[in-house]
């Protein structure tokens, strides 16, 4: 059924029909409205769940791990701060191979303080062993959810997801948003049968020391997952098209891609706007095209490579930037097209909330096509003296 | 020991950390000075001291880390700490 919806709520209600055994979560800009609205559904008993209110992050999401290795379907959301709190527990869900969902409300990170949008979070924890999903709109975002638990409960994954979805620009937006049936979800969803779980009937030990001897190997087994987990990625997102009509069976998105000239790469809400400023080009006979990764991690590279192979220039838009060095997504990209010839131009681009618009995106392939990118775009020149 | 996934372990599986890898030095019994007194059994911290068919102390080198705790303890100096090139 169409309803317009608050991002949060819509996410909130997709949570809801994947029926969670357990929450822990703590408040905080710009997620509030989703474990509200959870709060409210237990609360009202229109979701059976156990919701554990904790002091912090750290504990919200250490709860979760305990949860799921009780043999539970956790859910969690945060953001900003908050995931930065959470880093050492991301690490060990990842370890213990423990399918936690959470939602990333991405937000920049101090300091200084900003509650606004970029994706600088996520992308600190891109070395975290998650999978991280990157939505353009309050629908994706939505249908992300349920693909989100198919994939990370597989046999073949077992390992945890970020739904992630930019804060205020989709959290806080009312769009339009097919909300699927519990019985849609139910058939879409199994139930979590977890392979090991803490058991006192039949005790295991989880998250153990390793020696210099089989350390290693531990992190090999993580990444090969991980990896492995596209092919899973896609029969998942195939099958949520098959089923509902939608389809996430690639991890990226061509747009307007067949004869594009200059690509540009990016990821999540920005990509609206760009596919706007694509379609003017479009009119004026220039051939740009938009190329949107999906799936962060595992990275698709194959796909990238394929998709920008015959592309004259290539201009990456980041949201985040490993500092020091370059935005996270033009080193993926550049990476993936390696020997290939084909130039790959970086752009940091809308840090801490500043507004990206067509007249933007224009300029960014102006740029790319001449050749000019490793750059922060927009700079105010003016209050750096 | 193949890896449990999520880094997991069943009860009674600590055997499987060999432990020996951990050593620089090797304890080498003289059995010239041994008393067979059995201080060093006892006291061992990773308990892979036993004795011999022929009543010496022998340590398990699977497992003996070279703390050196035996060697120290004896009340013979009859036990040397080696250093063992790897």
């Amino acid at each position: 059924m169409m309803e317009i919806m608050e991002g949060s709520h819509a996410v909130a209600h997709a949570v809801r029909m994947c029926r969670p055994d357990v929450i822990a979560a703590y408040p905080i800009t710009p997620q509030t409205h989703i474990v509200e609205a959870l709060a409210e559904m237990v609360a009202n008993c229109t979701l059976d769940s156990e919701y554990i209110t904790v002091e912090s992050e750290f504990s919200a999401l250490s709860a979760c791990l305990g949860a799921s290795a009780a043999g539970s379907r956790v859910y969690s959301a945060t953001t900003s701060q908050g995931l930065a709190l959470m880093f050492e527990v991301c690490f060990n869900t990842a370890g213990m191979r423990l399918p936690v969902v959470m939602s990333i409300v991405n937000r920049a990170l101090g300091a200084p303080l900003s509650i606004w949008n970029d994706q600088q979070d996520s992308i600190s924890l891109r070395d975290a062993g998650w999978l991280q999903f990157y939505a353009e709109d309050n629908q994706e975002a939505t249908d992300l959810h349920y693909i989100a638990y198919r994939v990370a409960e597989d046999r073949r994954v077992l390992l945890p997801a970020f739904v992630c979805f930019d804060g205020f620009i989709l959290s806080h937006t009312y769009e339009p948003v097919e909300m699927l049936a519990q019985d849609q979800v139910d058939g879409y969803l199994p139930r979590y049968q977890p392979v090991i779980k803490l058991d006192s009937t039949d005790p295991v030990s989880l998250g153990l020391f390793a020696s210099p001897d089989y350390y290693m190997e531990f992190r090999y087994q993580i990444d090969r997952a991980l990896k492995d987990s596209g092919k899973v990625i896609r029969e998942a997102g195939r099958l949520f098209g098959e089923m509902f009509g939608r389809d996430y069976g690639s991890p990226v998105e061509e747009y307007r891609m067949d004869d594009a000239d200059c690509a540009i790469v990016a990821m999540g809400s920005i990509c609206g706007t760009i596919k706007d400023a694509i379609d003017e080009m479009r009119e004026e006979g220039r051939r740009a095209g938009l190329l949107r990764i999906r799936t962060f991690r595992p990275f698709p590279g194959e796909e990238v490579r394929k998709a920008l192979s015959g592309v004259s220039s290539v201009a990456v838009l980041d949201k985040n930037i490993s500092l020091g060095s370059k935005g996270a997504v033009a080193l993926e990209v550049r990476d993936a097209l390696y020997g290939s010839g084909v130039p790959v131009h970086g752009y940091i681009i809308a840090l801490g909330g500043r507004d990206v618009a067509k007249k933007d995106v224009r300029n960014v392939v102006e740029m790319a096509m001449a050749g000019k990118g490793d750059i922060f775009y927009g700079l105010r020149r003016e209050v750096l003296e | 020991m193949p890896l449990g996934l999520g880094c997991s372990s069943r009860p009674g599986t600590s055997r499987a950390n060999r432990t020996g890898s951990w050593r620089t030095f090797r304890p080498v019994f003289v059995h010239g000075r041994c008393t067979k007194c059995g201080l060093c059994i006892q006291i061992c911290p990773e308990g892979c001291i036993s004795k011999n068919s022929e009543g010496f102390p022998e340590p398990d080198l699977a497992y003996c880390k070279g703390c050196g705790v035996c060697a120290e303890e004896c009340p013979g100096e009859a036990i040397e700490m080696q250093k063992e090139e790897k």
